[in-house]
């Protein structure tokens, strides 16, 4: 055999572990496995390509639901300054309320473990669960063979949230571990929410790979605002897949910052079904090191009247390497589509590498659209004029890269989070420890 | 202090291998204003550039002190902590970093260098307050960020600003009359005359005659091919005006031994 496929090893785990796959998940997680599986032969013989490549290493899962000890879950304190959020966290892939969650949500929302809900609210989950993820996508598809747990959040109809939502996924495993979890979001018609995610590993774990697929459904005039910030390791890699489907005047807000990860990829799919939506999709990525991050992002609009923005911006030092990938497309009945794509790159060392595609495909007249990508060094004329009045090299460098990301916090509707996350970045910057605060799931693995 | 401020010894510098300045020599003296003047490529700004420490250029011989320190080989940083300021021909924009983020950078940084602790809120937002005035700035400017969107007047009134809040021994005005209309001039060179004490200097390089009626020269030096070739008192700014540089160039050429 000249290379084997790395599908292969959790193709052969799932047929020998079937059974038991099942037994410890339920309901519409098991509904999808065989189709996943299909489909999934029926590309064996495909070449795998770099996304998939992330999953060949031989990872573990956890199929038996061994109990990772709860502590590390309990001892979890988001050091957000005047963040308050109602939080949950996921360990590798299992869902840990925080203390009194319930309690404290709000009338009409739900944010538990999306195992609990396929069984107290199946109809919900039935039907949106794997409808937005194709499993086409064969890292959907692994994803779906094998996640038996993850996230379930649903904004009933009219419910506007004031605190923000929160989820922290830990990684935290003596061996090396895949975690395989789902995230299923639906927000009713004219509600309003946000969900804030942070990536952790614990410095102590071995290799990760976290594969993670995301369904948000927003209905008529909904509001829904997605932040996710990575903060993993150089052991860790990241395989995200997010899909979204906009109902009639929605309004979706997409936020990915990396600031620290090993092998990154992220994936966005949003789907402008109906019109009169406004679509903002934004990241940053800032690394160094080895680090390797990907974004690929498809905005279609496939109705009229509706606004998208898509703006990324990376610094990228080292021999650290970034792609981005982006398409927006109009489909031919979008009339009246306002889209832009925006991509920026610096490169704070000569090893450093940026790829850069970004697409436009059109297939209508009544449109105003526009794209572009630029990658260059830091302004040695601006770099100049702040040391001319004083302001040292290294502080000047630093000034002027965190200026650099100043549209996309800017971004950030959540005034407390984008304060905070200026501080993040700055920090980033000059190379300090970053772990937020008092954020006791790494604070731990100190002692 | 010296009784030299800054001196200028035999200084070669060029960019690129090119050779620009071919043997500067230049004496300046607490409380002394000099222009210097010239036709356009003479090295003027490339002088101003060299002294401030610009990267892009380098220096193959001689020395410049700043009151009795070497400044060639200091970093740029550490030159304005000295004491040098270069006010700039054409002020850069820096989108993102506001001015007073800069300014507090700037002057925490000098502070530090100097040993001594930052400067309270209270204390550098009264500073800002008190050198705004000087130039008569816009206090809304100090929210936006560093010269982006400001005018060409407000752009070399920022630059004075800058240069009172930093208090130089050395000020050296690149161009500073370049892009101003006569109020902006007026008030431009209003600032540079009150920041004037008999312990500083200031350097201004100029194309043009009419800035010397705002900021009247000690010294007037006429730089041409890299080296000074004259050197007199206000009214060869005034002669410059009437006559022109090709005399100047006419003499100078004429005299030099075949390249």
């Amino acid at each position: 055999m000249a290379q084997m496929n790395p599908l292969d090893q959790y193709l052969d785990l799932y047929r020998q572990n079937a059974a038991q796959v099942d037994a410890h998940s339920t309901g519409a997680l098991n509904s999808k496995r065989q189709a996943a599986l299909e489909e999934l032969d029926a590309a064996a013989g495909v070449k795998a390509d770099k996304r998939l490549m992330m999953f060949a290493p031989d990872y573990g899962v956890n199929l038996m639901r061994v109990d990772i000890p709860a502590d590390v879950a309990a001892a979890f304190h988001c050091g957000v300054p005047n963040l308050s959020t109602l939080l949950g966290v996921v360990v590798n892939d299992a869902f840990h309320a925080s203390s009194r969650l319930a309690e404290r949500l709000p009338e009409g929302v739900t944010f538990c473990s999306l195992r609990e809900a396929a069984e107290k609210y199946p109809e919900i989950v039935n039907a949106h669960y794997g409808s937005l993820a194709p499993l086409t996508d064969r890292a959907v598809a692994l994803n779906t063979l094998l996640a038996q747990d993850g996230v379930f959040i649903h904004i009933g109809r009219g419910v506007h949230m004031e605190k923000p939502l929160q989820l922290v996924n830990i990684f935290s495993s003596p061996v090396p571990l895949a975690g395989m979890r789902r995230v299923l979001i639906v927000a009713e018609a004219d509600s309003e929410a946000s969900l804030l995610v942070c990536d952790h590993s614990r410095p102590d774990s071995a290799g990760c790979l976290s594969s993670e697929v995301v369904e948000i459904v927003l209905d008529r005039g909904a509001k829904f605002d997605y932040y996710n910030i990575e903060e993993s390791s150089a052991v860790t890699s990241r395989c995200s897949s997010l899909y979204a489907r906009q109902g009639e005047g929605s309004n979706l807000l997409v936020n990915g910052m990396t600031l620290i990860a090993g092998n990154t990829s992220n994936s966005y799919h949003i789907d402008v079904d109906h019109s009169h939506c406004e679509t903002v999709l934004t990241g940053m990525v800032i690394a160094g090191g080895e680090e390797q991050v990907e974004n690929r992002t498809r905005v279609n609009h496939l109705a009229s009247h509706c606004h998208s923005s898509q703006l990324f911006k990376y610094v990228l030092d080292d021999r650290s390497k970034g792609v981005f990938d982006g398409t927006i497309m109009v489909a031919p009945k979008a009339d009246f589509t306002e889209a832009y794509q925006s991509n920026k790159n610096l490169l704070a060392s000569t090893d450093a590498r940026m790829h850069t595609e970004p697409q436009l495909e059109i297939y209508c007249d009544e449109v105003k659209c526009s794209h572009g990508a630029t990658t260059g060094q830091l302004d040695a004329s601006a770099l100049f004029y702040m040391r001319s009045r004083g302001i040292p090299e290294a502080e000047a460098r630093t000034m002027l890269m965190q200026a650099f990301m100043a549209d996309v916090l800017d971004t950030v509707r959540i005034s407390s989070l984008r304060d905070r996350l200026r501080l993040l970045v700055e920090k980033r910057f000059v190379g300090q420890e970053l772990f937020c605060g008092d954020c006791a799931a790494t604070r731990n693995c100190e002692s | 202090m010296n009784d030299i401020l800054l001196e200028v010894n035999d200084l070669h510098a060029g960019i690129n291998g090119k050779e620009i300045l071919k043997g500067i020599n230049l004496t300046v003296r607490p409380g002394e204003v000099h222009a210097i003047m010239g036709p356009n490529g003479s090295g003027k700004s490339t002088l101003s550039g060299v002294l401030a420490g610009n990267p892009a250029y380098n220096v193959t011989e001689g020395s410049a002190k700043l009151d009795g320190q070497e400044l060639l080989g200091m970093l740029p940083e550490d030159r304005s902590h000295e004491g040098l300021f270069l006010s700039f021909q054409y002020p850069v924009e820096i989108p993102g970093v506001s001015m007073v983020n800069f300014m507090r950078a700037a002057v925490n940084a000098k502070r530090k260098y100097l040993g001594e602790e930052p400067m309270s809120a209270t204390d550098f937002l009264k500073l800002m307050r008190q050198k705004r005035a000087i130039v008569e700035l816009d206090n809304k400017l100090a929210s936006r960020s560093v010269n982006e969107g400001f005018s060409g007047g407000e752009k070399k009134r920022n630059e004075i600003f800058q240069m009172a809040v930093l208090e130089p021994k050395v000020a050296i005005l690149d161009e500073t009359d370049s892009g101003l209309d006569i109020d902006a001039l007026r008030i431009v060179a209003g600032g540079v005359n009150k920041l004037k004490t008999d312990r500083n200097a200031t350097i201004v390089i100029t194309h043009y005659q009419r800035l010397l009626d705002y900021i009247r020269p000690d010294f007037v030096h006429v730089l041409y091919k890299g080296r000074i070739v004259r050197t007199g008192g206000p009214e060869l700014a005034l002669e410059l005006e009437e006559r022109g540089y090709d005399w100047i160039k006419n003499e100078v050429d004429g005299s030099n031994e075949p390249a």
